[in-house]
């Protein structure tokens, strides 16, 4: 394997250069101006490079709601451990979600009690151990936004082609538009402008956003997941701002089409639909916001299949939680009464504590550096 | 096929082949003996240490289970400015494993026992039925001569420098390339640091700590030295030494070099005045060459540690925290 080389992507004399263009142009800004980064790839980068540091004061990242195993409310956790508790069940999921607690604790634990988890890296090693484990039913805990519903498609399709009889899926898939609805829509919401995600990008394409910026009447520029591609959408977001415009840009075009990936869309659609409402863990209810599986796929959906064995009602966070007005940049981490108290990266009560690349635990780990 | 089975842990005659003719004859030397314990003199103060080995897989790029044994066991001596004397070696066999690997496996043990000087004395081996454990672990512990006393990382003295000895990241990158089945020309640090540690402890530098960076990596020793002296631990990113395949495979898989782990790079605590001695010394050894100053020792942040990015900002190098898992996106 011959490693990709980012390194221009990350250089610091390319960075230092578009902060000082940021600032100078911001200057001629007469607000305030809070971007929200819709993709918790952006933030893990923003923290990563420090990115913040390197903006002028009067520009704020606000950190979205774009991280796929924040947004899971706790009663589907607590499905997915329910799951891998049957005997006759083994549960499969990608990496992250082993760690996020739901209310009967994380799969990780459940795994350590005795659970059936295989945490995998791509879903198509799926395949090799349901074949390993005839014995079982392979139950997949699908989970992420756009970028990873194209290879849940693809297994669905490889299960039904090569009619594999022990696989089921648990369909999580959430979408981002929706969720940029939901908190673009709250009079409260303190959001000027969007900064759009990379990989879904990359399936969805650019017209994914056309819609928003005339909705939204801010810019939507989609960046790139290296420091680089940040700092000049930044950039961009900026000048678009001091000329009082609010278009679609695409800085990420070595990526990113306008159509995007159709080949991987149609898959999707062949196999999975909006369903009715999801809750996202930190929004609440949001209609046509997650995809599940088709109706004539029924006999593959763990969600119906299980039904009888699941607790339908909603397991809420911490009535003192703040991530709902966090997410829409109305309040930031340290003005919740639980940040650092009660709620800590080892003990997480709201989905901005979850991961890494939520925004509570960003401020956690980095706040007061300087 | 000849595979290790459960008769060969069953006390007659094929425990004792197994015994003679795999592990005496490659570990042979007079301590080794076929009593209940080998029995020593020692001189002066001494250290003592274990270490249990498990990886998957057993072999991988530029090491197996065996190297990993020996050189883990001599080099947490060598940390403690031991000179390692004297070796310990039990062996989980999971019944199944060929006699092939288990061989190689032995012979890579005695080769990197060659490195330091090190002997294994004594040694125990238990076979366990399919399932019970993952074809083999090795428990190795180790004695040696303290050539230099009173290293630790409870008494870091502020404005002592950081040494690092080599690129980051190698050993748990190369794991995850075997592990995936990914090509790469990188291999693992894996590697006794004995001849290195007794170099500089031979020049008589004023050497506060040393440490290797073994699980949780860099980022797990300068946050548990950070907090044991109650000091700030402040390091400039770019002066890290970098491997771009290691850079490449935190890319695919999401993880950060700095929390990878690594079996054969160590971090040097020094008195600012021998820095330079030290990468001197250092940098001639073939698996130290690339050794570099990462930071410095201060009073700004007490059991913090705080990294300076190239382009100006900075932020605090964290405790890795639970399993190791890829990012989703």
């Amino acid at each position: 394997m011959t490693p990709v080389n980012l390194n221009g992507f990350k250089d610091p004399s390319t960075l230092l250069a578009l902060s000082q263009a940021i600032s100078k142009e911001a200057s001629k800004l007469s607000a305030a101006l809070h971007i929200m980064e819709v993709c918790g790839g952006h933030t893990h980068t923003i923290m990563h490079a420090g990115l913040s540091q390197l903006l002028p004061p009067h520009i704020t990242l606000v950190h979205g709601p774009g991280c796929p195993v924040c947004v899971m409310p706790k009663e589907r956790i607590d499905q997915a451990i329910q799951l891998a508790r049957m005997k006759d069940v083994l549960l499969v999921t990608l990496g992250d979600m082993i760690r996020v607690p739901g209310s009967l604790g994380t799969l990780g634990l459940a795994r350590a009690q005795g659970a059936n988890v295989v945490a995998i890296y791509s879903p198509k090693e799926l395949l090799s151990i349901a074949q390993q484990h005839p014995e079982k039913m392979v139950v997949f805990f699908a989970i992420g936004f756009e970028t990873t519903t194209p290879m849940t498609a693809a297994l669905i399709d490889a299960v039904i082609k090569q009619n594999i009889s022990n696989v089921r899926f648990h369909i999580n898939h959430v979408l981002i538009p929706p969720a940029i609805d939901a908190i673009m829509q709250d009079p409260q919401a303190r959001i000027h402008a969007l900064l759009a995600p990379s990989h879904v990008s990359v399936i969805q394409g650019a017209q994914y956003y056309q819609a928003m910026p005339s909705k939204y009447g801010v810019p939507v520029v989609i960046a790139g997941f290296e420091s680089v591609d940040v700092m000049e959408s930044i950039l961009h977001i900026v000048r678009q701002k001091v000329s009082h415009e609010a278009k679609l840009e695409n800085t990420y075009a070595r990526f990113v089409t306008h159509k995007g990936n159709t080949k991987a869309q149609a898959l999707v659609a062949q196999y999975l639909h909006p369903v009715d409402t999801f809750r996202w863990r930190g929004l609440g209810l949001i209609a046509k916001s997650a995809l599940g599986l088709k109706e004539a796929y029924a006999h593959l959906d763990a969600q119906k299949i299980y039904a009888s064995h699941f607790d339908p009602t909603p397991q809420e966070d911490h009535k003192l939680c703040l991530c709902g007005s966090i997410l829409k940049g109305m309040a930031k981490p340290p003005q919740c009464k639980l940040f650092g108290t009660l709620c800590t990266p080892t003990n997480p009560l709201g989905s901005c504590m979850v991961s890494s690349e939520g925004a509570c635990h960003a401020y956690f780990h980095y706040q007061g550096v300087l | 096929m000849s595979v290790i089975t459960l008769a060969h842990g069953g006390g007659g005659v094929e425990s004792l082949e197994l015994i003679e003719s795999l592990f005496f004859h490659h570990f042979g030397n007079a301590l080794l003996q076929a009593e209940d314990a080998a029995c020593f003199t020692l001189e002066g103060q001494s250290a003592f240490t274990t270490d249990a080995f498990t990886v998957n897989p057993l072999f991988f790029p530029g090491g197996d289970i065996g190297k990993l044994s020996i050189a883990g066991t001599v080099n947490d001596l060598a940390m403690m400015g031991a000179k390692p004397l004297y070796i310990s070696a039990s062996f989980i066999i999971e019944e199944g494993l060929s006699l092939e690997n288990l061989t190689r496996i032995v012979q890579s043990m005695a080769r990197e026992l060659e490195v330091s000087g090190a002997k294994i004395v004594c040694g125990d081996t238990k076979i366990v039925p399919k399932g019970a454990a993952d074809g083999l672990f090795i428990t190795t512990s180790g004695i040696g001569k303290v050539m230099r006393k009173n290293l630790s990382a409870r008494s870091l003295p502020v404005g002592d420098v950081l040494i690092l000895s080599g690129p980051i990241g190698r050993h748990g990158a190369s794991l995850l390339l075997a592990r995936n089945a990914l090509e790469s020309s990188l291999t693992s640090d894996c590697h006794s640091l004995w001849s290195a540690v007794h170099a500089l402890i031979e020049g008589n530098l004023s050497i506060s700590a040393l440490r290797d960076a073994t699980r949780g990596g860099v980022s797990a020793v300068l946050n548990e030295w950070a907090r044991a002296s109650n000091v700030c631990i402040e390091i400039e990113k770019a002066s890290i030494p970098q491997d771009d395949a290691v850079a490449g495979v935190c890319e695919i898989f999401g993880f950060d070099p700095m929390e990878l782990a690594n079996e054969g790079t160590f971090v040097i605590a020094v008195a600012p005045m021998h820095a330079t001695f030290a990468l001197e010394i250092l940098k001639k050894f073939p698996f130290t060459k690339d050794a570099a100053v990462i930071g410095r020792i201060t009073d700004k942040q007490p059991g913090k540690v705080i990294l300076y990015t190239p382009q100006g900002s900075s932020r605090y190098i964290q405790w890795p925290q639970g399993e190791l898992l890829p990012r989703i996106c």
